[in-house]
């Protein structure tokens, strides 16, 4: 006989940047844990089925996982019309979005179930808010996939996003894992050079794969950018990654 | 929509969304991921109301190509049109 498992997932109200109520995906293994935690950051295209079902998946992992909603202040609704109405905005401010990112951090750390670890984990601009979040403190592991607009030129920064996060890199305080794919265009190959080179600069603990074959999104096994070899390897690596520094 | 750069052109007219006609008065474009459409890139055109909430919105995802014959076919038909009506490409710059 299989040993009995389970999980709950399920909506959650967090607190946010300014102390605004903000929803969240929560999944956690059933149990007392200890389990250590991830907040997972959604991508440009909003909050949408495949972040639930990643969330899921670092519950059956062992995680208490949790994903807030970035766009909680643009409208309810389709995850992709929300994520159009971001899009015709300029994106959410990068201030809000740590401020939503470690308050779900904070919520994971008030569960009786935890090992008092926390990663973080994002793709796409979810990648560019996990380095973010990281560079802010709190998280003890990042895993940044394939994050565009770390390395910014001066006509990219805006009001919402100031500057550019490679700019935060000296405050890095985790371990980071970076998955990029060698055709993406946004970050290119150039731009996770600029990166691992201002990490080597800081002396911070980095783990970089580059695959070949792919570009962008490449985990995103509804799109047609999945790459079924490079997104399993990378699974793999990352929860390897997780499990090395989020043991409690 | 990982770059968040979206070019605009302000309307005056209607579209049908999901909920039924709506008017528009803005149209959001960008060359950026899909949501829908199978590709990895295409030409993203939302035709929105502003006035309304984030579902008041007509979406389009196409191919580059797509797009190039698109702008000629409305280029064609404000052509087309002007022979009856009057310049009607008046101010369309290239």
């Amino acid at each position: 006989m299989a040993d009995y498992e389970g999980m709950i997932a399920e909506i959650t109200t967090v607190k946010g940047h300014n102390g605004d109520d903000i929803s969240a995906y929560f999944a956690r293994p059933l149990g007392p844990g200890p389990f250590p935690g991830v907040v997972l950051i959604h991508h440009a295209p909003g909050w949408d089925e495949w972040y639930r079902e990643a969330t899921r998946k670092f519950a059956h992992h062992g995680y208490l996982a949790i994903s807030p909603n970035l766009y909680e202040r643009d409208g309810s609704g389709s995850p992709d019309d929300v994520a159009a109405a971001v899009r015709a905005a300029g994106g959410v401010a990068d201030d809000q979005a740590v401020g939503d990112i470690q308050g779900s951090m904070q919520f994971l750390r008030a569960l009786p179930q935890t090992n008092g670890k926390v990663g973080v984990f994002g793709t796409c601009s979810g990648g560019r808010q996990a380095y973010l979040a990281g560079c802010a403190g709190g998280f003890d592991a990042v895993v940044n996939c394939w994050g565009g607009r770390i390395v910014m030129s001066d006509d990219e920064k805006s009001e919402k996003m100031p500057v550019a996060p490679i700019d935060y890199t000296e405050n890095l305080s985790a371990p980071i894992l970076g998955l990029f794919g060698n055709d993406d265009m946004n970050p290119t190959q150039a731009h996770v050079n600029a990166l691992e080179e201002a990490l080597k600069q800081h002396g911070k603990h980095y783990e970089f794969h580059r695959y070949d074959g792919a570009g962008h999104g490449f985990f995103y096994y509804d799109r047609p950018n999945y790459r079924i070899e490079q997104a399993l390897d990378g699974w793999e690596k990352l929860f390897r990654f997780l499990e090395e520094h989020l043991a409690a | 929509m990982c770059t968040w750069i979206v070019q605009t052109a302000e309307l005056n007219g209607s579209g049908k969304s999901a909920e039924g006609w709506i008017p528009l008065t803005k149209a959001n474009v960008c060359y950026d991921h899909p949501a829908h459409a199978f590709m990895e890139h295409s030409v993203n055109i939302d035709f929105v109301n502003e006035n309304g909430g984030t579902g008041d919105r007509v979406a389009v995802e196409i191919s580059a190509e797509s797009a190039r014959q698109l702008v000629s076919a409305i280029v064609a038909a404000l052509e087309e049109g002007s022979k009856e009506h009057g310049d009607l490409l008046a101010g369309l710059h290239a």
